[in-house]
Order: structure tokens, then sequence, then C-alpha cells
């Protein structure tokens, strides 16, 4: 699946996207941010306050414990600020 | 009643006179209409800004305004609505975002673009960097803005 960053995330992980193949154990945005987080100091950086991370699963706001099955694209990013 | 929504994320400045042209035309059922800018502004909380810049998540970003002036629609009887968010670097006094909401009378079209900007500023994925004379840095999420939003919430 494709996975995107947004604003400090993206800074932090170091790149804007990536293509991830995580294990099929993990099967919720929370658990995603969990095996993210193991893989190198930039993503536990990043993630290092899960919640104050916001997701997205294709485009739609999506709460922690949402599955990812079938995802297309997961964004992290933190909470909004435009307007 | 027709209502045509008008969607735009662009790094390009807005004319607002003539954005309410385009939103009227030549139509004579509409009574009011109401306009929000957001403008850059050179002070946050005492500290100086020197520039913003905005990021967005393309595609999401605008899905989610759409949804909310679907939304919108569905609440109060407007003829029109027109949301323009603007993303890159952005002086003290520039222009970052335009709310038009078009209506028969005033009070649907006031609460629409109020409902809207709430919204705006809460869901729709845009991310603010300041500069200063310290250091640039991301906005942090107010939770003022949390509770403008949440009073929209149907009960």
């Amino acid at each position: 699946m494709k996975v995107k960053y947004f604003a400090w995330v993206r800074e932090r992980v170091g790149k804007a996207e990536e293509t991830i193949e995580p294990p099929a154990t993990v099967l919720t945005v929370e658990e995603l941010i969990a095996w993210l987080s193991g893989q190198s100091e930039a993503y536990a950086h990043a993630f290092e306050k899960p919640k104050v991370i916001r997701a997205a699963i294709d485009h739609a706001h999506v709460k922690a414990d949402a599955t990812i099955a079938g995802a297309r694209e997961i964004a992290f990013f933190p909470p909004m600020t435009g307007g | 009643m027709s209502c045509p929504v008008t969607i735009r994320i662009q790094p390009d400045d807005f004319d607002i006179a003539r954005e309410i042209a385009v939103l009227t035309g030549s139509r004579t059922d509409i009574g009011a209409v109401v306009s929000f800018s957001g403008i850059c502004r050179a002070d946050e909380d005492s500290a100086k800004i020197a520039a913003l810049t905005l990021e967005h998540y393309p595609g999401m970003a605008e899905e989610e305004i759409r949804r909310h002036a679907v939304e919108a629609i569905s609440r109060w009887p407007l003829n029109g609505v027109t949301v323009i968010h603007r993303v890159g670097r952005f002086m003290p006094g520039q222009n970052i975002v335009l709310v038009l909401t078009a209506s028969q009378h005033r009070q649907a079209a006031f609460q629409a673009a109020e409902f809207l900007m709430d919204y705006l500023k809460n869901s729709a994925p845009f991310w603010k960097k300041e500069e200063s004379a310290t250091g640039t840095g991301w906005v942090e999420a107010q939770a003022r803005d949390e509770e403008a939003a949440a009073r929209w919430t149907r009960r």
C-alpha cells in the first residue's frame, strides 16, 4: 500500500510518500503506526506521540482503530491548521 | 433550486468581486452573498510572523471541502458555494482563503459561511508553517478551532 506523510510527520520521516508491505499481523491504523515506529529512529521520532497523529485512508479521515485491509493509500499527518 | 459549488486550491490570489460575480451571474433569485476572507496576519501570540507556508494533501483537500459544501447545502437553503484555498508561501496581508455562500436570505448565507470556515480549519488537510525572526515552526492546532467546529455537530 502507498503511504503519504505531511507537515512535520513528513519532515521527521524524511520522505513524502513510499510503498510499504507491512506483515499480515498489522491490521489497524494504530498497529501500522507501531510497526512503522519500529522500522527506524526517524519513524520512531515522527510517531513518538501516536495520539497526536491523524490518519486518512483513501482520502477519508479515520480513527486509530480503523482497519487497513483493502486500503490503497494511507496518510499520516498532524492536526490540521488550514483556513 | 440549483446550487453550483466551486472548489479550488491554487497558489494564485483570488479576486473577491470577480468570484462573487461568477457566483451570482445573471441569477435574480439570490438575495444575499456572504464573503469571508482569511488573511495572513503579521503576529501570532505577540510573535512577529515574516511569512507563512501552506501545505495541503492534494486530492483529499478538495474532497474534504466538497463533502462539507454538500453538507452545508443539505442544512441551509443555499444558491451557491465557492471555496478557494491558496497554498504556497505568503506574506502578512496576503489572502489565504475565500468562502462565498449565496442564499435568498442572509441568515442561511451567514451560518453556512461560518460552518464551512469552522470545518475548513478543523478537518480540511492543510498545514501552516510560520517563519519568524526566531526560526520556523509548524503552527499548532488550536483547541478553540476544534470547539468552533464541534458546535455544528448535529444533536
